[in-house]
């Protein structure tokens, strides 16, 4: 396995500079495509607000998916979270459950960022609005671990994919968990080390994972992947900031994930042959929705 | 590099369900629509692979509709946009062909104007709403659309490559990258130019001036 050490030069660069890793992603952004640093911030300030107010309106009750299979699970853990009795505690619930509410209003043709897809687009939004909170970060940290997790992205997607249909559900809610660890710790004042360490624990949690969904949708076993993939990101976020790192650094994690996805059959690449979407229910589901195809 | 913007991982901001099945579909939709350039009346679309098989659950119909329509990712009316296409005269047949395309979600799209012109524009859906247009009419192209994009056709003559690039250099207008690519020695060319600015109806009128330019298509935005 060839590794180029892409993000562990952006950590070095960082932490010699002293600086947060979304200042030098800012800057490269800046050189590489020629916009102003104003015009990068404003865009990406326009996706968090789509973001937030899709955080929001997906744990309202009353929401139904395109085929039906989804409603109002994310309302139902919200509501959970909130009486007090979680197991896993207030703050991680209520992640996972706008995390699924984001979701939700995915696949209710509602309005969403994709980050990096749809599929995935509830655990970025889920764990930033919810780390800030914890922290009493403002919404300009916000925006920063937005670039943050956009450049871990970037480099997931020029080595391996982000789509399911190439590498797995590894590369949409597995890349979308690795992003939000990173960028929580960044928002929580962690340092660009700890960011690299915390990406490199969610990833490594979520490599392998295929993608099977039911009748091909987006939807099961989608929704709550993407509250394993923001309960997973803050978990290892807290893992980072506790000092634990990762002995796999995050650059050779994502040629790990490379050569996973590269060995991952077809009918396990969101074509719906196999895997959960072959379960006998999951067969039933499908002639539901679809009639006798 | 690949030079990729952080902005290809973080948005687009779209309709769901499906980044490549919903917002990449669209954009397939839409750039078949600039390629047409006037009202469509009708569409005939072919789904490959994955699209073939989920498009009802993705919503995959309805948002190349929503496309051909011009309507944005982000557009709320996208889950009604097969009426909406009813409604503004565009019939569209839907035809699915499980296998044989080289990407497993790509649309092929036949679009007929008011006008009686057809042209024909093939589609991927890459991932994370990123699509790349791989044919405008009998032209095999490689069009991803993160720049403002002009297509010119044009006779295959010494001289017209340095004619068309003028225009656009005098007009301010900076070339990013361009690709020529023609069918056989001596038949008519298409060049494909991505540029850093968009370029203006009356950019694209001067360089059709030129005798050996037979079509100009834009594709600014899709």
């Amino acid at each position: 396995m060839i590794i180029r050490p892409v993000f562990a030069e952006l950590v070095e660069e960082a932490e010699k500079r002293g600086c947060p890793l979304s200042e030098i992603i800012l800057e490269r952004e800046e050189r590489e495509h020629a916009v102003p640093r104003r015009e990068l911030w404003d865009k990406m300030r326009d996706y968090w607000q789509t973001m937030s107010q899709a955080v929001m309106e997906g744990v309202q009750a009353g929401k139904k998916s395109l085929s039906g299979l989804i409603g109002d699970e994310a309302f139902q853990l919200k509501k959970y979270a909130e009486s007090g009795s979680a197991l896993g505690g207030r703050t991680t619930t209520l992640a996972a459950a706008r995390a699924m509410g984001v979701g939700t209003v995915s696949v209710s043709m509602g309005k969403i960022v994709a980050a990096p897809t749809a599929g995935s687009c509830g655990i970025l939004p889920a764990v930033l609005l919810t780390a800030a909170e914890q922290t009493g970060a403002g919404e300009d940290r916000i925006i920063g671990g937005l670039f943050t997790a956009a450049g871990i992205g970037r480099i997931i997607d020029d080595t391996v994919s982000t789509s399911g249909a190439s590498a797995g559900c590894q590369a949409e809610c597995g890349a979308a968990s690795c992003m939000a660890a990173a960028a929580a710790v960044e928002i929580a004042g962690g340092t660009p080390a700890q960011a690299a360490h915390a990406g490199a624990i969610a990833l490594k949690s979520i490599l392998g994972l295929v993608c099977d969904p039911v009748a091909g949708l987006v939807e099961i076993p989608c929704i709550k992947r993407n509250a394993m993939g923001a309960a997973n990101a803050l978990l290892a976020a807290d893992m980072a900031m506790a000092g634990i790192e990762s002995r796999i650094p995050i650059d050779e994690v994502i040629g790990a994930m490379k050569e996973i996805g590269d060995l991952m059959p077809g009918s396990l690449r969101e074509t719906a042959q196999a895997g959960l979407a072959n379960t006998p229910t999951a067969r039933a589901i499908e002639r539901q929705i679809f009639g006798t195809e | 590099m690949t030079g990729k913007s952080v902005f290809e991982i973080i948005g687009p901001a779209m309709i769901g369900p499906s980044s490549s099945h919903t917002a990449g579909a669209l954009r397939i939709g839409r750039a078949a629509g600039l390629v047409l350039a006037e009202k469509p009346v009708r569409a005939e679309v072919v789904l490959y692979g994955s699209f073939a098989k989920t498009y009802r659950g993705h919503g995959t119909d309805r948002a190349l509709a929503a496309g051909l329509l011009g309507m944005n990712t982000d557009d709320d009316r996208i889950k009604e946009a097969l009426a909406a296409a009813a409604r503004e005269g565009l019939d569209i047949v839907f035809k699915t062909e499980p296998s044989g395309a080289v990407h497993p979600n790509t649309a092929a799209i036949a679009l007929t104007g008011v006008s009686g012109r057809s042209v024909f524009v093939e589609g991927s859906s890459v991932g994370g709403g990123n699509v790349v247009i791989t044919r405008v009419n009998q032209f095999m192209v490689n069009i991803r659309g993160v720049y403002p994009t002009l297509l010119v056709e044009h006779r295959d003559r010494p001289g017209v490559i340095g004619r068309v690039t003028t225009v656009l250099g005098q007009r301010g207008i900076n070339i990013a990258s361009m690709n020529v690519a023609r069918k056989q020695k001596g038949a008519d060319n298409l060049m494909v130019i991505e540029t850093d600015e968009p370029v203006t109806e009356d950019v694209q009128i001067q360089v059709a001036a030129a005798p050996e330019v037979i079509q100009i298509i834009r594709l600014n935005s899709f």
